[in-house]
């Protein structure tokens, strides 16, 4: 919030809600694109809704030859009871949630520090040091996985959480994001600290990173529905059941339940459930996290 | 990086110091030197063990016959590249990803900005369609390919009963080789529009409202203003969505091998599985990590042309 009023020259005026006040009136146009932008709508919310209503109905109901959005039975919880006595939904999320957040705090703290250095400290080899980096921001992950597999298989790491962990903490395009908005915080900050003979340490501590929390937000966020998300690399990491993330462990209940429709929904729903719940109540910042980072690349 | 060596300049001259200021200066650097590099060494040690080696790695794996049952270790040469090189089933699955990136990127780019247009007109409930055209992209790829899964269907699924009552006869959207990857193409579609969708509206709202009351005074409508006004200014932030989109669909492999494991008969099959199939199942490490360098050969091509035409627009 801060550094929004510092980096803009004109206080924040909230352009951007401002913009459209004046044609309020309700046009033919304006109707018509309330109609369009409905029919996406109700388009986009029809896989939700059918999951749901499969999810609630009994299995007989559910694989029924007649599709129904009221099943003839009634709705019943049967299928969330059979995937909780199955028991695997809660320890997958757990194992999603702990991984995804030790990724993202350790990509946090690592990405900062160096970013900070790129953008405030001059030393020998940084300029080598940053192209080495941005380059690094085209390597797809998926060109890693059979040499990082046979590292990890010698590092004798598979089937252990730092297998999934580790991997996943280098976010080339997100030291560079942290670094432009470093870029922009005003010098004059820091000076003073300097003449008090401040460490360099402490000024990023107590400093630099207080006002960046909006931009430290936007990069925790991003990085964790990327952690939270990733199928390929956990996938390739990781057999012991006990150690499934969710987006993994889903897999296994697809190929494990086969055609109990209602469950294979009900599991779905409860596995796409934290990440929506998050969303509802923190959509704005999640909404601006993803689009200030977004263009900086994945 | 202007910003701050230009306070830098005004804060240390470098003209006419006396030797001590010298003096000073130097043990500043050398402490720089060392403030530098502590600061970037946690990021570098995690760049250089999982990022940098296993890259030179994978390449020296690649110049061998190395296998996960253990056979052969021996360096081989370029072999692998060559037989990948005449290799039906990898040119197949490149084809497939091309195929896939070609036909995923046009409606991911259109429908984006055709949802982002509709919203920027200034509609009510503004969270609510953000959160219908969103909130798909925060599933994980297997909640997606069993809420599709599950609607493909030919005999159960919504889509072929809803056809049905306009006496459309039943579709094999996974199982008909000439309609499954148009299938996951729509399954991606719902699933990641809405990332491109929220970085058209944020640049949107960024064009200045001076340029629109301009346009208004003119008498130009919502239609001309869009064309003549929006679409222009958008064009730098089309250019990167594009280009994102492209890398983003050229690592297509987690839907399409949950939903159609690559069929049928290997009509989806995605060159990422190829690899990853060719490593894990087939135990040919070393020449799948020569596939691997192929498919990234294509990646670093398509990041220079990014590099290229996104440096000649800020040029």
């Amino acid at each position: 919030m801060a550094i929004s009023t510092l980096t803009r020259s004109t206080p924040a005026t909230g352009s951007s809600q401002v913009i459209r006040q004046p044609r309020k009136k309700w046009t033919v146009g304006k109707i018509a694109a309330v109609t369009v932008a409905a029919f996406i709508a109700v388009l986009w919310l029809i896989p939700f809704a059918w999951a749901t209503v499969t999810a609630f109905k009994s299995e007989a109901d559910a694989s029924a030859s007649k599709v129904s959005w009221f099943p003839p039975s009634g709705f019943t919880f049967d299928a969330f009871i059979n995937v909780f006595q199955a028991g695997n939904i809660p320890l997958w999320t757990w194992n999603s949630l702990y991984t995804s957040a030790a990724i993202t705090a350790i990509t946090l703290v690592i990405s900062a520090l160096i970013a900070y250095a790129l953008s405030r400290i001059e030393f020998k080899g940084k300029k080598v040091l940053m192209v080495v980096i941005i380059a690094a921001i085209i390597v797809p992950p998926p060109v890693l996985m059979i040499p990082l597999f046979y590292q990890m298989l010698a590092l004798k790491m598979i089937d252990t959480s730092w297998a999934i962990i580790l991997p996943q903490v280098i976010h080339p395009a997100m030291v560079f994001v942290l670094k432009k908005f470093f870029d922009q915080i005003p010098h004059e900050l820091e000076e003073a600290a300097v003449m008090d003979g401040a460490s360099r340490l402490r000024i990023f501590m107590q400093i630099v990173l207080p006002l960046s929390r909006p931009i430290l937000a936007a990069v925790a966020i991003f990085v964790f529905i990327g952690a939270w998300n990733n199928f390929l690399w956990p996938f390739i990491s990781t057999n012991d059941d006990s150690l499934l993330t969710l987006p993994v462990g889903l897999q296994t209940i697809k190929s494990a339940y086969g055609v109990q429709y209602a469950q294979n929904m009900a599991s779905a729903l409860l596995a796409a459930l934290p990440l929506i719940v998050v969303f509802l109540f923190f959509q704005r910042q999640i909404i601006k996290g993803v689009a200030t980072t977004g263009l900086a690349g994945t | 990086m202007s910003s701050s060596t230009a306070s830098r300049q005004i804060s240390q001259p470098r003209t006419t110091l006396s030797p001590g200021v010298k003096a000073g200066l130097s043990l500043r650097r050398r402490r720089d030197n060392l403030n530098g590099w502590a600061f970037a060494a946690p990021f570098l040690v995690f760049f250089l063990v999982f990022l940098i080696w296993p890259i030179l790695y994978g390449f020296y794996m690649s110049l061998t016959g190395k296998s996960l049952t253990g056979a052969n270790d021996s360096l081989i040469g370029f072999s692998n590249y060559a037989e990948a090189f005449a290799d039906a089933g990898m040119w197949r699955s490149l084809g497939n990803t091309l195929y896939f990136t070609v036909i995923s990127t046009v409606p991911l780019v259109l429908v984006a900005l055709v949802m982002a247009a509709l919203l920027n007109i200034g509609l009510p409930a503004q969270w609510l369609w953000r959160l219908s055209y969103f909130a798909p992209f925060l599933l994980a790829s297997t909640v997606v390919s069993l809420f599709f899964v599950w609607m493909y269907n030919p005999q159960l699924g919504l889509i072929n009963d809803f056809l049905s009552k306009f006496g459309i006869p039943k579709v094999g959207w996974l199982n008909d080789p000439n309609v499954a990857m148009w299938s996951i193409v729509i399954a991606t579609l719902w699933w990641t529009v809405g990332f491109n969708f929220l970085l058209y509206l944020a640049a949107m709202q960024n064009i200045p409202v001076q340029h629109y009351e301009a346009a208004s005074l003119d008498g130009a409508g919502a239609w001309r203003q869009f064309f003549s006004i929006t679409l222009p200014q958008l064009t730098p932030t089309t250019v990167m969505i594009v280009l994102l989109q492209i890398l983003a669909s050229l690592k297509v492999f987690d839907q399409i091998y949950q939903m159609t494991a690559g069929g049928p008969g290997g009509s989806t099959r995605p060159v990422v599985q190829y690899i990853f199939e060719t490593g894990f199942t087939g135990y040919r490490l070393g020449y799948s990590a020569a596939i691997s360098y192929i498919f990234f050969g294509l990646i670093v091509l398509v990041s220079v042309l990014q590099f290229v035409i996104t440096r000649r627009r800020s040029a």
